[in-house]
């Protein structure tokens, strides 16, 4: 689902990286370890998640292994998207 | 005694206990002293001599565990600098440090290329996991860091080296009010000194699991190291706090037993549900850096119950000031207690004399934690730090305005400057200002703090630009990202026609607080 996987890079894009690309930051690239997100940064992800996709983020989802890169958060969301029967 | 005789002993007590679980990383007490005499011993070889500074530009990783403790076996002093610094900062740092190596990771490294010409103090630059051709730009300078930790040897003892309690052990770069960060001077009786008294007062045990995630460049984050050699305990260090549920299962897996946080993070738990989680190998929680709100104590105490809480205060320049004894929490929750062990503190007042309870005055610090000084800058030393014959008697003021109570215990009540403080970091306006105003367009700019439920304090930068710049919020914002360490970028960019005067011609930091006050 390329769609879902720009939509995602582009907001953060526009809420990490003020609007300007980071060619070297690959879809696959961890946003923490290149100081691309931090706490307050993961928080504001997930209320922008939860707000475009209208899906539930719960406390235990909370982890690198959903959020930690463009492709880990398209398909942690494609996973809740198609869990809720669509 | 020395710094790394707390790793010594430890080591020699309980080689197969797990001193350090970093990542995928798990290692016990006779590995990890094994690494660090390879690292002290690959130093030596490069020609480290005794006080040269070593600094180090890692994540939260045992790699960067190992250089800390592998300098100060070499006889060299260590600097951990924030993984976030970007390179016009790093430049400066490095070279007002004149630190002879730098120790940092291939991925780091190809963001520095600009800084090669600027630090011909640096000597050699070892990295973890250098690309291919990573030395192009530094001539020679760079090398393999696990090259050169097994050129070594498998296990060589502790070089002999001529060390003593008053040699310098470590710098660590703070924020100043003038703009540009200065360099703390800690000698090992320094350290030694505030390591112990803290562990003393949070009656740490050798079955103690800590779980570190501020970072080892920030005095509370190192220390959490420090302590546990000292105790031989267990640190579990994680990168960051970015992941709260991936921290709170780290709880549940490795049975931490002491929480150290700072009122950002507890602002996030807060937002948790905190039930979920099985925290019950949890003995004690500190919080320091900033003040926690006493509904949020109120609250952590309701869902941890049986959990001690320690308030504390204190400031890079000595490393802790006060605790508040955990029986007291209740009783006058917004107070940051008492003297921490073996050290004295008061409230002085305009005359120089010591204040009476309830009199608003500086706080004095004195005890064998007060530093040296400022890294090579003796007019901003003897401004704060009171010379005195004995170590321990060295006093240092603390630029913080307190009260007590009665009984005695302490009331923080505001900064004598306009220092932020954000995410519980020390931030400079000044600092930020300067880097604004390096903006091509920016024709002046003013930065002030205001209250932040999460962030304790927030960042909010006034910018005039020039008409014709075309400059947006976001570009000023950008700008700002580029050139400081995450903590200090401006949440908010207010761009403004003009900036309030005072009758003195400056910038009116008042009004503009006052403005920001009536809006909200």
């Amino acid at each position: 689902m390329p769609d879902l996987q720009s939509e995602i890079r582009q907001f953060i894009v526009e809420s990490f990286l003020f609007g300007q690309d980071d060619p070297g930051l690959g879809n696959a690239d961890s946003l923490l370890e290149n100081g691309v997100i931090d706490s307050t940064g993961v928080l504001e992800l997930v209320g922008f998640l939860e707000e475009r996709f209208r899906i539930q983020v719960a406390d235990r989802e909370l982890v690198p292994e959903n959020l930690d890169s463009v492709e880990r958060i398209s398909t942690y969301v494609r996973g809740k998207l198609d869990g809720a029967g669509a | 005694m020395l710094l790394h005789s707390f790793l010594a002993v430890s080591a020699a007590r309980w080689p197969r206990k797990t001193v350090l679980v970093a990542g995928e990383t798990r290692a016990d007490y006779a590995s990890y002293q094994r690494d660090c005499h390879r690292m002290s011993h690959a130093l030596l070889a490069l020609g480290v001599e005794r006080g040269d500074r070593v600094a180090v530009f890692l994540d939260n990783t045992y790699e960067a565990a190992v250089a800390i403790l592998g300098s100060l076996g070499a006889g060299a002093a260590f600097m951990v600098l924030n993984p976030t610094t970007k390179p016009d900062k790093l430049a400066f740092v490095l070279e007002d440090s004149a630190a002879r190596v730098l120790v940092t990771d291939g991925r780091k490294l190809a963001g520095l290329a600009s800084l090669a010409a600027r630090t011909p103090h640096l000597a050699r630059i070892l990295v973890l996991d250098p690309p291919p051709a990573a030395g192009e730009p530094w001539g020679g300078r760079v090398a393999d860091w696990r090259e050169l930790l097994a050129a070594a040897g498998p296990a060589p003892g502790p070089p002999a080296v001529a060390l003593g309690p008053d040699d310098l052990a470590a710098l660590i770069y703070t924020s100043g009010s003038t703009g540009n960060p200065k360099g703390v001077v800690m000698t090992h009786r320094n350290m030694v000194a505030a390591a112990t008294s803290i562990t003393t007062y949070l009656e740490n045990r050798p079955d103690d699991v800590v779980l570190g995630t501020l970072p080892l460049s920030f005095d509370y984050g190192l220390y959490q190291l420090l302590m546990t050699l000292r105790f031989g305990g267990t640190l579990v260090l994680e990168r960051s706090f970015a992941f709260p549920a991936a921290v709170l299962g780290k709880i549940e897996t490795e049975k931490v037993t002491g929480f150290p946080i700072v009122p950002t993070m507890v602002a996030i738990l807060l937002q948790m549900d905190l039930a979920a989680y099985d925290l019950s190998s949890l003995r004690y929680v500190t919080n320091t850096a900033a003040a926690l709100p006493v509904s949020h104590i109120r609250r952590l105490r309701e869902l941890l119950p049986g959990v001690r809480m320690f308030s504390m205060y204190g400031l890079t320049e000595c490393k802790r000031v006060s605790y508040l004894p955990p029986d007291q929490i209740d009783i006058r929750p917004s107070s940051v207690g008492i003297a921490i062990p073996g050290t004295e503190v008061w409230v002085e007042g305009e005359d120089g004399r010591r204040a009476p309870p309830g009199v608003v005055g500086e706080l004095v610090v004195r005890g064998p934690h007060v530093m040296q000084g400022y890294w090579r800058r003796p007019a901003e030393t003897a401004a704060i730090v009171r010379e005195a014959p004995a170590p321990e008697q060295r006093s240092l003021r603390t630029g913080d305005l307190f009260r007590t109570d009665e009984e005695g215990y302490l009331y923080f009540v505001g900064r004598k400057d306009d220092i932020i403080k954000s995410r519980g970091e020390k931030v400079s306006p000044r600092e930020i200002e300067n880097v604004l105003h390096d903006l091509d367009g920016v024709v002046e700019a003013a930065v002030i703090g205001e209250p932040d439920e999460v962030l304790g304090q927030s960042i909010l930068a006034f910018v005039v630009v020039r008409p014709d710049s075309g400059l947006t919020a976001r570009d000023v914002r950008r700008h700002c990202a580029a050139r400081l360490e995450d903590y200090m970028v401006p949440q908010t960019v207010e761009l403004r026609d003009a900036l309030p005067r005072n009758s003195s011609g400056k910038i009116d930091k008042l009004v503009l607080r006052a403005e920001r006050a009536k809006g909200r």
